[in-house]
């Protein structure tokens, strides 16, 4: 494994008196597809908020490129280290209202080619653009939601059970795009998931039980 | 004039209190204590203001009228802060969104003519001023805190997409000011159809032509505007980021 890109050592976590991570240790290389799974209440999703610099770790040390995540900006930092909600809610009225987040938190003009073209990625046509977000199934909420994500690719993606609830359908077409993403994009992701049959896309398996990692 | 009311009129005015009394004491509301409480505090600051109004107003001096202003102020920022739960040096934020609402709107008043420097005028004008700024900045912290509360899950999706503090929280700061002022811009739109003002009414039972009260009303709405928007703008701005930690973190 070449230089990791994200590497705890040590890392704990715990909230008024309640530890929920301990002892934590780990190596993520750069482009590598892990799955984290474990029970539910293991500490999942907390080691992935951390990871997002969405709340601090409270011992032990956790870098980014070999610095620790609290010396980068932190907005510059999720921009690179991007983390996917497992119930997001949808801002606004439309898609599009969405889908211009990304460009306006960069001061940047929308482009609706790009924004037409991603929407293409998660089988959305191009006139659900202006589609109230009111009318759309759960499936395509999620697929909105996660093209929020990468329209400006970051580096590390960070996806908290992005497919649970959801039908075969619309698992496939996102776990299709999240393997194409690592395959031809190169980026880095980690994914909690306890479907099993979502296993086989990563190249690693780990698992979080009682706030420990199981060797 | 025919202003009649007098220290015996007020004592028999006192079955009105008496009414309240009656009325608590039957529905066994438990509010007795506290209405004659209220009625004792109101009936003592009143007479103690009264004194103090007379004496500065005798002596016309600056410095004491502008003390007596900020005296108004503090005490309306202090009152504010009350509202402000968890919101970090709440006190100073409501000072300063309170001093720039009232020496803005007070200096363009000045400036344009429309009252004079004098205490009688200075006064009660700074006085609605900073009460109406108070209250827009106490509806701005409640409606912060409670749509930080209730949008958590949409604050913290926007941190995670990587947008800044503001970015983040515009929609929440934009309904807060939107909540602070609409108080002032719903009674501007009523004013005169169901209400008579304290302004102009003060003016009208002092036997001023109706007509002239009236402009003065129109300048006390415009005047409100101002402080209102002017302090839950600066209120809302200021007190945002006490929702989130130096790692730029919802808390």
């Amino acid at each position: 494994m070449g230089k990791p890109i994200l590497k705890g050592t040590d890392l704990g976590y715990y909230a008024s008196d309640k530890t929920i991570l301990q002892h934590l240790d780990f190596e993520i290389a750069p482009q590598e597809f892990v799955t984290l799974t474990g029970p539910s209440g293991g500490g999942k999703s907390t080691l992935l908020r951390l990871l997002a610099s969405l709340i601090s770790k409270t011992s032990g040390s956790l870098t980014f490129k070999a610095e620790e995540i609290e010396t980068y900006e932190p907005t510059a930092y999720r921009r690179q280290v991007s983390y996917a909600f497992q119930q997001p809610q949808l801002f606004g009225q439309t898609v599009a209202d969405n889908l211009e987040f990304p460009f306006t938190i960069r001061n940047e003009p929308f482009d609706n080619e790009k924004a037409v073209e991603f929407l293409g990625k998660v089988n959305l046509e191009p006139d659900s653009l202006n589609q109230p977000i009111t009318e759309l199934s759960g499936g395509e909420r999620q697929r909105v939601a996660l093209l929020r994500n990468i329209l400006f690719m970051p580096e590390v993606l960070l996806l908290d059970e992005i497919t649970t609830g959801l039908d075969v359908d619309n698992k496939a077409i996102i776990n299709r795009l999240i393997g194409q993403l690592n395959q031809t994009e190169g980026l880095t992701i980690i994914s909690i998931t306890h479907d099993t049959s979502e296993f086989k896309l990563a190249n690693r398996l780990l698992t979080l039980k009682d706030g420990q990692l199981e060797a | 004039m025919n202003l009649a009311v007098n220290n015996t009129s007020l004592m028999f005015a006192l079955i009105l209190v008496i009414i309240a009394i009656l009325i608590v004491h039957r529905e066994k509301l438990g509010l007795e204590k506290d209405i004659i409480y209220s009625v004792i505090r109101a009936v003592i600051q009143l007479v103690v203001v009264g004194y103090v109004l007379k004496y500065i107003f005798r002596v016309d001096n600056v410095f004491l009228t502008i003390a007596l202003v900020l005296i108004i102020l503090f005490n309306a920022s202090w009152n504010a802060k009350k509202r402000a739960g968890n919101i970090r040096n709440a006190f100073p934020i409501s000072l300063v969104a309170i001093l720039a609402s009232t020496s803005v709107t007070l200096g363009t008043l000045v400036l344009t003519g429309s009252i004079k420097f004098i205490p009688s005028q200075i006064i009660p004008i700074s006085g609605m001023i900073a009460s109406n700024s108070m209250v827009a900045i106490g509806l701005c912290y409640r409606n912060m805190n409670t749509n930080f509360q209730n949008q958590r899950q949409q604050v913290l999706e926007k941190l995670a997409l990587g947008a800044d503090l503001h970015d983040a929280s515009i929609s929440i700061i934009r309904e807060s000011i939107k909540t602070g002022m609409s108080p002032t811009i719903d009674s501007a739109k009523t004013v005169g159809i169901v209400s008579l003002p304290g302004m102009m009414s003060g003016l009208i039972f002092a036997g001023i032509d109706p007509v002239r009260a009236i402009k003065y009303q129109i300048m006390v709405t415009f005047m409100l505007l101002s402080a209102t928007s002017i302090g839950s703008l600066i209120a809302c701005y200021l007190a945002y980021k006490s929702y989130y930690n130096e790692q730029k973190q919802l808390l």
